[in-house]
């Protein structure tokens, strides 16, 4: 097995009596992308801090790069860690190109790298306007930026893509592939993310400090069994008279299956010479994420005090 | 060591940049060459006041004005950027607490050192050409040199409070406070203590008591080097039985030193 970059065993984060992070185990690895959700206090801000070193942890190991994040050695790593907060307002009165100059010397990083990396996110045009002067969107894309500055082995970016319009999300996505390629780790930390799916190898689901979910988008929605929502037109009549398809058919006249019988079902319904269109779709992101939350407080109402395994 | 002098170049530029540097510049200066001219007509006189009635006419307001502004400098320093958000993604570049607080330092420290030198000294320079030279930059130099530390002193406290809060206002209500504790009501209490306290205060306990606050210290070392004629209230008691000016210097640096510990101590503790 290759290291791990980040390794988390049995973290705990206790604030007097609130615990923001409750026994979180978690191994990625290089070039993997884990996507983080939650909604807010769900304990994925306290989660990253962890990792970067600013918190503590209360109880548990956690390694980054091999080193234990709070010691005099992980230091030097720093360098090899990006970083986005959420909601950060860069120095106003200084102009772009001044602002990532100014990550750039602290990070060590040359100087070329600040032009590059603002041609990358689209803001060599206003590189020489002050900050202040910004949209929303531009200053996220200053902080993505940023974070890229080093190209870094490990990069946390928290709400990403928030204030950014399709294009730039897009080009974001681009550019988590193409570090992905690198090799670098890459945490992506959300309520949930349009559009995320294709991007992230693996996703984790925080409520109330739990990770109550987490593997491939494709063991979750195996886990959940959720169905499979199959459209098809031009062919209702058969539908309704098939004694196979017929127990699959939801008000609406779409087709609800679970993942295993989504082949054959297919098949079926390719059989018949009517049909003009078909659609298949598997649970979104955001359905899965619903699942398990409401699932998560159906057992917290069912037993309150008692521990939760998560369920991976 | 680079990341101390990036942070310190920055601090620096900004104090430039948002004119800082410029107007505390200028109001030393202008303060400084309208006493030497005017300071004389208080009293009934006319043109150039004795050099000495200009150090102290400028001891009694640099010591209201240096820390106000040093205060006004340095309070948002760090609660300004905790609001921003930078502060936290600072302290995830490798970048330790205690050399963000040392670069903060040595840049703003940097903006009050040159000020004040470029400020009080150019109004010097003036003034020797006015009335001679002799002995202009001895005593422009001991007042130049305690009030870059008076001022380095409060941007050690400010800095305190600035990591101390965590809203900005606050930072700058307490810093106002402590202005005014300093400057006005610590003298007041004290001579009031002197005056309404029987065998409350001997003129020893005094002198000790003044070494709580770095503006007295300041006006001590610089009116005990004057005549005294120039000098009056609680100073004049202090005066006759001060301290050597190596004692009150090292006092002065302490001032500086001890804040600047306190607010480490309170940043690594600090929950971000």
């Amino acid at each position: 097995m290759t290291a791990s970059i980040v390794s988390m065993t049995n973290v705990s984060k206790h604030f007097q009596q609130l615990k923001a992070l409750n026994n979180i185990s978690l191994q990625l690895a290089e070039g993997e992308v884990l996507g983080l959700f939650g909604h807010n206090g769900a304990g994925k801000t306290t989660m990253m801090k962890i990792i970067l070193g600013i918190e503590k942890t209360s109880s548990g190991d956690i390694t980054i790069f091999g080193r234990d994040p709070q010691s005099k050695q992980a230091w030097q790593d720093r360098r090899h860690i990006g970083y986005l907060p959420e909601n950060v307002s860069f120095y106003d009165h200084l102009t772009g190109v001044e602002v990532l100059s100014y990550f750039a010397k602290l990070k060590s990083v040359p100087r070329r790298q600040v032009a590059e990396l603002l041609e990358l996110v689209g803001l060599t045009h206003a590189m020489q306007r002050q900050v202040k002067t910004y949209s929303k969107g531009m200053r996220q894309r200053l902080g993505l930026a940023q974070a890229f500055l080093g190209e870094p082995k490990l990069l946390l970016l928290d709400e990403p893509t928030v204030g950014l319009d399709p294009t730039a999300t897009q080009e974001f996505y681009h550019s988590v592939d193409r570090l992905k390629q690198r090799g670098a780790s890459i945490i992506l930390c959300s309520h949930v993310l349009p559009g995320v799916e294709q991007h992230i190898g693996r996703a984790m689901i925080l409520s109330g400090g739990r990770a109550i979910a987490i593997g491939s988008l494709a063991q979750l929605r195996e886990q959940a069994s959720l169905p499979v929502i199959i459209q098809t037109q031009g062919i209702s009549a058969q539908l309704n008279s098939d004694p196979l398809l017929a127990s699959f058919i939801k008000d609406n006249g779409s087709l609800h299956v679970q993942e295993h019988e989504k082949i054959s079902t297919l098949k079926q319904i390719m059989s018949y010479d009517g049909i003009t269109d078909v659609s298949v779709e598997a649970a979104s992101l955001e359905q899965l994420y619903q699942y398990y939350l409401s699932n998560a407080t159906a057992i917290k109402e069912l037993s309150n005090a008692t521990a939760f395994k998560g369920v991976a | 060591m680079n990341a101390i002098l990036a942070v310190a170049s920055k601090e620096f530029q900004d104090g430039l940049r948002n004119r800082w540097f410029v107007s505390i510049t200028a109001v030393f200066a202008i303060l400084s060459l309208g006493l030497s001219y005017y300071g004389a007509a208080a009293s009934g006189g006319e043109g150039g006041g004795s050099l000495s009635s200009t150090i102290a006419s400028l001891s009694s307001l640099a010591v209201f004005l240096i820390p106000l502004i040093a205060l006004l400098l340095s309070y948002d320093s760090f609660v300004g950027e905790q609001e921003a958000g930078t502060l936290l993604l600072l302290l995830t570049y490798p970048l330790s607490k205690g050399q963000l607080l040392l670069g903060k330092f040595v840049g703003q420290g940097a903006i009050i050192t040159l000020a004040t030198a470029l400020g009080f000294g150019s109004a010097a320079v003036m003034i020797g050409f006015q009335s001679g030279f002799e002995g202009v930059f001895a005593a422009f130099g001991l007042f130049i040199v305690t009030a870059t530390l008076l001022g380095l002193a409060f941007i050690s406290v400010a800095y305190v409070i600035s990591i101390a809060v965590n809203e900005k206002s606050k930072a700058a209500g307490i810093a106002l406070l402590v202005w005014f504790f300093f400057v006005l009501v610590f003298d007041l209490a004290v001579l009031a203590a002197l005056v309404g306290v029987d065998d409350g205060l001997t003129q020893q306990g005094l002198v000790n008591v003044m070494m709580f606050n770095p503006a007295d210290v300041f006006r001590l070392i610089n009116l005990a080097a004057l005549d005294s004629g120039d000098v009056n209230g609680v100073i004049a008691v202090a005066i006759n039985s001060s301290q050597s000016i190596t004692v009150l210097m090292t006092i002065m640096v302490a001032w500086i030193l001890v804040p600047l510990t306190v607010a480490r101590v309170v940043f690594a503790n600090k929950k971000l």
